[in-house]
């Protein structure tokens, strides 16, 4: 039937080969949690992904290779292209995009899973059809989940929580409605409809659409990080579906080191992932934040800065996501490069959730050549500040507010922060006064040691660097 | 392969997750997720499996949109991931004269 029909499907040649295949996942994976060894790392998973699919390509009884190899090509086209073209601003979103294909494709599998069961005519038995369900389920909320992520972090749709009034009883009702869709189906496994399974997959896209929506921008990360295990586990579900040990481990192995993933993200942010999913950020915003009310701040210009920065002994620069967005690491850069040619010592305070991601700003500023040994974690900076003479906030505001110390009733309170309020003098260069991802406002704009640089970040970064070259 | 073989599979394969990924640092976080996200493609092998054993219409092109998915995920993830670390890697050149103003900084 086919030329190159190797292997017995479940035999124990192609077993093998799905066996080397997930041990270099692991090797990988675990290559990945070191700097050193990071991209090797990502290379053997890549070979081990070659090795699955090139095994299954080689099963006995495989056909319809015109539309196989077709759709192959299509998407690795779509993928190649994309990555090439991302910016490095840009990667989040990225991740929940392709997050979310992966997501589409478990739901896409159960469903013609379950198309081929019925078509058979034979009752489906549970172990397989229940798995089926499964997949079909978070599948279509991870899609439509990742989805909505992915426009909330383009700027498609406002990042603020958007909740309709009793939102959580609609998502209870759906839950119920899905799980009992499922035991229907379930009950009648010897001749399932497949218009109730379409329902099901219908009802959790709309589960997905409905859950993620009303979470705040900031929150994003944590998000995607879980819809990442999510999909992981339904494609382990796949696996026991279709017999098939390869996607059983690999999905596993996403789904539990997504889970360690999404709490690591969620501690840093002092919220607890069942907080982040069912309380947008923020219920009641406006009201702490003293509306229309102008409060003092004193503003200054890049010259002023430049004086303040270039006779300062320590300097500390705490980067968020407005510089990743202006592209301004390459101009803080060379501000940093003015100073340390004056001897000021210059280090730069990373929040664990700086950028949208964990470990996302590290990602921009090595793009800009920052040497790695000057990124210095919160934790390890914040007993600094009070003898750090000027820290510059560029683009960050949030993860600055010291509303999250000080104040119990704010939306982000007991969150970590970078204390930069400790400082002798803080530079804070933004836009405007406008309230950061959170929605709130930051108390830090308005302490009188803080002075406010209105301007685009790179612009006022380059400025920056030449007034201290001038000087 | 019976139930309780996949389920020990599946149940030593979680711990197997948990242990390989614990303690990492915050840098590697947005790549290690883009890594293990790139490698939850692999449900493409269903998409191979389901349109290379299909024999009605709209199997084909369910099967087919769930390879190309598949497809997107692996390659796109697999490659924005090499591209993040690629930022990393680039490091040795500036290294000399940070690491003397650092010293003296840290002193």
């Amino acid at each position: 039937m086919t030329p190159f029909a190797v292997f017995e499907p479940g035999g124990d040649a192609a077993t093998a080969l799905y066996i080397v295949s997930f041990s270099l996942f692991i090797i990988g994976i675990k290559q990945g949690t070191h700097p050193t060894s990071a991209k090797r790392g990502n290379l053997i998973a890549a070979v081990g992904m070659a090795v699955a699919v090139v095994t299954t390509l080689l099963l006995d009884g495989m056909g319809n290779w015109g539309i196989l190899f077709g759709a192959l090509a299509v998407g690795s086209a779509i993928g190649v292209i994309a990555s090439l073209r991302v910016q490095m601003t840009e990667m989040p979103q990225m991740v929940a995009l392709y997050n979310g294909v992966g997501g589409g494709a478990v739901a896409l599998i159960a469903w013609s899973e379950i198309r081929h069961g019925i078509s058979l005519g034979d009752e489906i038995p549970l172990d397989e059809l229940i798995p089926i369900l499964f997949a079909a389920v978070v599948g279509s909320v991870s899609f439509w989940g990742s989805n909505i992520a992915f426009a909330k972090l383009q700027d498609l749709i406002p990042t603020r929580p958007l909740a309709a009034p009793g939102q959580q009883v609609i998502n209870a009702l759906l839950v119920i409605g899905i799980i009992a869709a499922c035991t229907i189906t379930a009950i009648n496994n010897d001749h399932p409809s497949e218009g109730l399974f379409i329902a099901i997959l219908l009802a959790s896209g709309l589960l997905g659409n409905l859950v993620v929506l009303p979470i705040g921008g900031a929150d994003m990360p944590v998000v995607i990080s879980l819809l990442n295990a999510f999909t992981g586990l339904s494609a382990a579900a796949a696996g026991f579906a279709l017999d098939n040990v390869a996607l059983i481990v690999a999905g596993t192995l996403v789904g539990s080191s997504g889970t360690i993933l999404t709490m690591e993200m969620a501690t840093a942010m002092n919220r607890s992932v069942g907080n982040i999913l069912f309380s947008g950020f923020g219920g009641a915003p406006a009201g702490g934040g003293g509306t229309g009310e102008e409060r003092p701040h004193t503003s200054i210009g890049a010259q002023d800065a430049a004086i303040k920065l270039a006779y300062a002994d320590s300097v500390v620069i705490v980067p968020g996501y407005g510089l990743a967005v202006a592209q301004a690491q390459h101009a803080i850069k060379e501000v940093a490069d003015e100073l340390e040619k004056r001897g000021v010592t210059v280090n730069y305070a990373i929040h664990p959730v700086a950028g949208r991601m964990p470990g996302h700003m590290n990602v921009l500023l090595a793009e800009a050549d920052v040497p790695y040994e000057q990124l210095r974690e919160m934790e390890e900076i914040n007993p600094e500040m009070p003898r750090t003479d000027v820290a510059v906030v560029v683009g960050a505001n949030d993860v600055t507010n010291p509303a999250a110390k000080n104040d119990p009733d704010s939306p982000i309170a007991g969150m970590p922060i970078i204390e930069v309020d400790q400082a002798q003098q803080v530079i804070v260069i933004k836009r405007s006064l406008s309230p950061g991802f959170a929605g709130i406002d930051n108390d830090l704009f308005y302490e009188p040691n803080t002075s406010m640089l209105f301007a685009d970040a790179k612009q006022a970064a380059a400025d920056i660097a030449s007034e201290i070259g001038n000087l | 392969m019976d139930l309780i073989t996949e389920l020990t599979i599946f149940v030593l394969a979680a711990f197997v997750g948990f242990e390989v990924i614990s303690k990492v640092p915050t840098t590697l976080h947005t790549p290690l997720m883009s890594q293990t996200n790139a490698i939850h493609g692999i449900v493409m092998l269903g998409g191979l499996i389901v349109i290379g054993f299909a024999d009605d219409g709209l199997e084909y092109v369910i099967g087919a949109i769930a390879i190309a998915f598949g497809a997107i995920n692996i390659v796109g993830g697999f490659m924005v991931t090499d591209r993040m670390l690629g930022m990393f890697s680039r490091k040795p050149k500036p290294k000399a004269e940070a690491a003397s103003t650092d010293g003296k900084g840290g002193a």
